[in-house]
């Protein structure tokens, strides 16, 4: 059984991360601990709330240094929505948040379509359809997949960052978190 | 642009789904949970649940409710009624739910919608805006407000909601279709997505409500039936209606 620790920044819904996991037959455990983080299978830094509050809650409970030192290790790190913006380098969200910088580039506003973008889009080269909840979308060269021109997917080493919710994208959602606990 | 939602909404009440006319002779006609899980097995986009009862006593039913959902389906839901402070709407969210919707609330201080958004992010704030003739009606259609639908809505979306829920009070009910006038100037007004709401009674409704707004609540024309929501995505395919493939 794949051990994960969903990392808990204390906003919003990370129950649905969990419940999602869970549902796939993985141990888990949502989780403020760093130690917690350091020697789980696979760490999930979840989407929800705002990059300032998230950063400073990663921050004070030295989350931040600890999944930092998994990705040096090489070791599986999922970060989901927000979770992915947080990974780099920077976010001109709440008027411009460093990241963790574990991926090269930064997070912008959307300035085309409707803001926020909701709803389900297809996702290339996945050739699925996954549920998006987003205001601001990565800009980086570590791009892994798009969705109507927007970085969907990105790669770098162990760090795998999705804009898209899988927890919330049904059965294609759940095909691709089960991916992400059998790593080939 | 995202692909076209389709958003079943199941009245509930006490923990259950209910069905009559609102405050008045509700019925209980099954179990959310289970119903929810139908919908999305049936390839329901997305899901809203309005608490038509609302009151302070229900808040604890309704949280457990949320969590039970949120334990059985993998796709978004919305959850309004009673939403009066911004730590209704956090309570809603720990407890799993995606989105939160406020009406009245909001009506009386706009400032909530700052609160909200603030707290949990434009993406997960939806603001329902019933109308009549264009203007905005508070409690549940019970209350002229003297506000036209287009204005609130613009208010709305610029104080942080990230999405508006459209429905029409005239064509509620009716099956006649959705009141596409409106839909058309609220969606002009605003650059968040529109749901629009009232009056689906045959597949054409739908399909003509969703070239004007991003997304349709269906209610009546569902009858409570997941089934019925499978023909329709089907019918809608089938008229050229770009629905996502939800196998």
């Amino acid at each position: 059984m794949t051990r994960v620790a969903v990392c808990d920044y204390r906003a919003g819904n990370v129950r649905s991360v969990a419940v999602a996991l869970l549902r796939l037959g993985a141990d888990v455990e949502v989780t403020r601990s760093p130690e917690a983080v350091a020697r789980a299978d696979l760490a999930v830094l979840p989407g929800v709330g705002s990059a300032r509050a998230a950063m400073a809650a990663l921050r004070e409970d030295g989350l931040d240094e600890a999944l930092r030192a998994r990705v040096a290790d090489g070791r599986a790190t999922l970060g989901i929505c927000l979770g992915l913006q947080l990974a780099l380098e920077e976010s001109e969200e709440d008027g411009g948040v460093p990241g963790l910088g574990l991926v090269p580039g930064r997070a912008r506003r959307l300035r085309r379509d409707r803001v926020p973008r909701l709803g389900w889009a297809p996702v290339e080269p996945l050739g699925e359809a996954f549920y998006f909840a987003h205001s601001y979308a990565a800009e980086t060269p570590a791009a892994t997949a798009t969705s109507e021109g927007i970085v969907a997917e990105v790669r770098v080493g162990s760090f795998l960052g999705v804009q898209f919710h899988p927890e919330k994208s049904g059965r294609a959602g759940a095909r691709y978190l089960e991916r992400c606990l059998s790593p080939a | 642009m995202p692909l076209p939602r389709l958003i079943p909404c199941l009245d509930v009440a006490g923990g259950r789904v209910v069905k009559g006319v609102r405050f008045q002779g509700l019925r209980d006609v099954g179990d959310p949970v289970e119903l929810a899980a139908a919908y999305s097995d049936a390839g329901a986009d997305e899901l809203v649940f309005l608490d038509v009862e609302a009151t302070v006593a229900g808040r604890g039913a309704l949280r457990d409710l949320v969590a039970r959902v949120a334990d059985a389906v993998s796709i978004p839901f919305t959850v309004g009624g009673g939403v009066r402070r911004v730590e209704d709407g956090a309570a809603l969210l720990e407890a799993g739910a995606d989105r939160v919707s406020v009406n009245s609330a909001a009506l009386g201080r706009p400032s909530l919608v700052e609160e909200l958004a603030a707290r949990l992010g434009s993406q997960a704030v939806v603001v329902a805006v019933d109308a009549a003739g264009g203007e905005v009606f508070s409690r549940a259609g019970g209350e002229p407000t003297g506000r036209r639908a287009e204005e609130w809505a613009h208010e709305a979306a610029e104080r942080g909601a990230g999405e508006i829920l459209l429905t029409s009070i005239d064509a509620d009910g009716t099956r006649d279709g959705y009141d596409l006038p409106l839909t058309r100037r609220v969606a002009d007004a605003v650059s968040v997505p529109v749901i629009a709401s009232g009056g689906a009674g045959a597949p054409e409704h739908v399909a003509e409500a969703l070239e004007v707004a991003q997304a349709a609540l269906l209610a009546s024309i569902l009858h409570e039936n997941p089934a019925r929501l499978g023909s329709l995505r089907d019918e809608l395919r089938a008229r050229g209606v770009p629905l996502r493939d939800a196998a």
